[in-house]
């Protein structure tokens, strides 16, 4: 009798099976994910060791340059051993704009998406200036904030917050309505719901949200850091441009592509913990 | 009115007095359900038949309080249905699960509600986890589960709630045919032992007749209740025995009399 009921549920469907040799998948993955960047480093060698340009260094040369603007040692330039320094001040406006955007926007996305009042006066307002590029703010917040850091900050908050409000705004409006039905015939109403069922029922999109504006923070750190401030990785980009030292740009967009992939796999495995229970949030 | 009966009949724990329920679509006029009346007594077991589109699942909504009449009454213990409550659990056919709780946490949703202790919360969800069948699968999310794993999940999450009542908006009708006859078989012997009240909504008549007291057949435009027929088969019920036929070929032909009458 026990047996009929304990073991049959398990016969009805078996869990998804992992590959048997899940090392060896993981090893195949790295290698076909390694083919592009490694044709491409390739391809940067041969075009610089057989001088089809003379435009950018050799891979060697900017490895080398790499490691002195890490540590120093090699050349003892202005830039040696700074990356820490530009690494930081550039990490500083990313999440600290990131974090200033998810403050603002998540509690506004919540309002926009629950309340009908709220979406009636805020939610124009906002497709009004949504489709203005951050870039078109560059030259405005250089009015407000002056050039400096102030700037970079305030263009970075922009750039994370809309995806952070936009996709708040449809997780929490795209609730199925079941779930409230569920919840009430269960006892659980009114405000209640909000965090028993509108609040997780919204989070993996709302995740999505914060995942999008932190790429789109690291993506305008560049474009903020032009407008004059002394320290940043963007800074470094164009004051490269500047002393054309093309080791040093791709130094800098080296360094922001590893840290702003890194970052998202940090993200992405937060909320592949946060969201395990969701079928289709894993990446 | 209803008076001089209650005294002699103890009080239907659900009664539908005249309702009727228009829906408007525009410039449309929806009537999903008119002028029905039904009497359920506490632990009858009902199943609701009949043609898509006929008012089972509106009739099965103004129970649970999802939808207010638009004419006549619907009551409960004789007091009118105003809105959802843990006295009557919903089972719906798509589950309705919280995919973000495990099944534990699922079924713990209403006692939780409920303001109950921890400690309690914990012994409800053990007995009824128990129930359905599934401590292996106590920490799992909806996800993981099968069909037929996701209904007892709900089901057990409305008993846990102590519902009186139980509503099914064709609960089954999504499984397969094996697992949608275990899981009559086990919704009968939780009936029989815990003395609910279950209104079944199903357009398979093999099920009505397998699992009602009664079968209470409806039809279409307007949504109308047609007839209510009290079977006095024994249970277990033996769905190829000859008894078994004779009741099917008699509310088929109710059915189908309403398709052809439409029709024509
Ligand atoms: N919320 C609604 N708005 C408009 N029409 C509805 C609504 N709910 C049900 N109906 C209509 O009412 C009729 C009865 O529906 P329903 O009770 O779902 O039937 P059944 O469950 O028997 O298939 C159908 O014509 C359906 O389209
Ligand atoms: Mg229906």
């Amino acid at each position: 009798m026990v047996d009929v009921t304990s073991s049959a549920p398990a016969a009805e469907e078996a869990p998804p099976r992992k590959a048997s040799l899940p090392h060896l998948g993981k090893a195949r993955d790295f290698a076909l994910a390694m083919i592009v960047p490694g044709l491409l480093l390739l391809l940067w060698y041969v075009a610089t060791t057989q001088r089809w340009t003379r435009l950018i260094p050799t891979p060697a040369e900017t490895a080398e340059y790499m490691v002195d603007f890490a540590v120093g040692g090699i050349y003892d330039d202005a830039f040696s051993a700074t990356l820490h320094i530009h690494l930081l001040a550039s990490m500083s406006r990313v999440y600290g704009g990131f974090l200033l955007a998810a403050a603002v926007a998540l509690p506004l996305g919540l309002l926009i998406g629950r309340i009908p009042l709220a979406r009636k006066t805020l939610d124009p307002f906002f497709q009004l200036m949504r489709p203005i590029p951050v870039t078109a703010w560059l030259p405005l917040s250089m009015i407000l904030f002056g050039l400096g850091a102030k700037s970079a900050f305030s263009l970075v908050f922009l750039g994370a917050f809309y995806p952070i409000l936009l996709n708040t705004i449809f997780g929490v409006k795209n609730v199925d309505p079941k779930l409230f039905e569920a919840a009430s015939m269960l006892g659980c109403r009114g405000n209640a719901q909000f965090f028993r069922v509108v609040l997780p029922a919204a989070l993996p999109s709302i995740f999505t949200g914060l995942r999008l504006g932190l790429g789109l923070a690291w993506f305008v750190i560049v474009v903020g850091e032009m407008t004059g401030v002394p320290q940043g990785l963007g800074a470094v980009i164009m004051d490269g441009r500047t002393l054309s030292r093309t080791e040093l740009v791709i130094c800098g967009m080296i360094i922001i592509g590893i840290v702003g992939y890194l970052s998202d796999r940090i993200v992405m495995m937060i909320g592949n913990h946060l969201l395990r229970w969701s079928p289709t949030h894993h990446g | 009115m209803a008076e001089t009966d209650s005294l002699s009949a103890p009080l239907p724990i659900i009664e539908i007095r005249n309702v009727s329920k228009t829906f408007w679509l525009g410039e449309q006029k929806i009537e999903a359900l008119s002028g029905a009346n039904l009497e359920i007594r506490k632990g009858e077991f009902i199943c609701l038949i009949g043609a898509s589109g006929c008012g089972k699942s509106t009739l099965l909504r103004i129970m649970a309080g999802f939808e207010q009449p638009t004419g006549g009454e619907a009551l409960m213990w004789g007091k009118p249905i105003t809105e959802p409550g843990p006295s009557r659990g919903m089972v719906f056919q798509d589950y309705a699960l919280f995919p973000w709780l495990t099944v534990r946490n699922n079924i713990a949703f209403g006692p939780k509600s409920q303001g109950r202790s921890t400690g309690e919360v914990k012994e409800i969800c053990d007995r009824f986890i128990e129930m359905v069948g599934l401590q292996k699968f106590a920490n799992a999310y909806p996800h993981q589960l099968s069909g037929g794993m996701r209904q007892r999940v709900a089901i057990a999450r409305v008993l846990a709630n102590d519902a009186e009542l139980v509503l099914m908006d064709e609960p089954f009708g999504a499984l397969d045919a094996m697992t949608r006859e275990r899981l009559q078989d086990e919704l009968l012997e939780i009936w029989e032992r815990t003395k609910l009240t279950v209104v079944f909504v199903t357009h398979a008549i093999e099920e009505a007749i397998f699992l009602a007291d009664r079968v209470v057949v409806m039809s279409p435009g307007p949504g109308r209740i047609d007839s209510d027929n009290r079977l006095t088969l024994p249970r277990p019920r033996d769905v190829a025995s000859p008894e078994f036929n004779e009741i099917r070929r008699d509310l088929s032909a109710r059915l189908h009399s309403h398709h052809g009458k439409k029709a024509a």
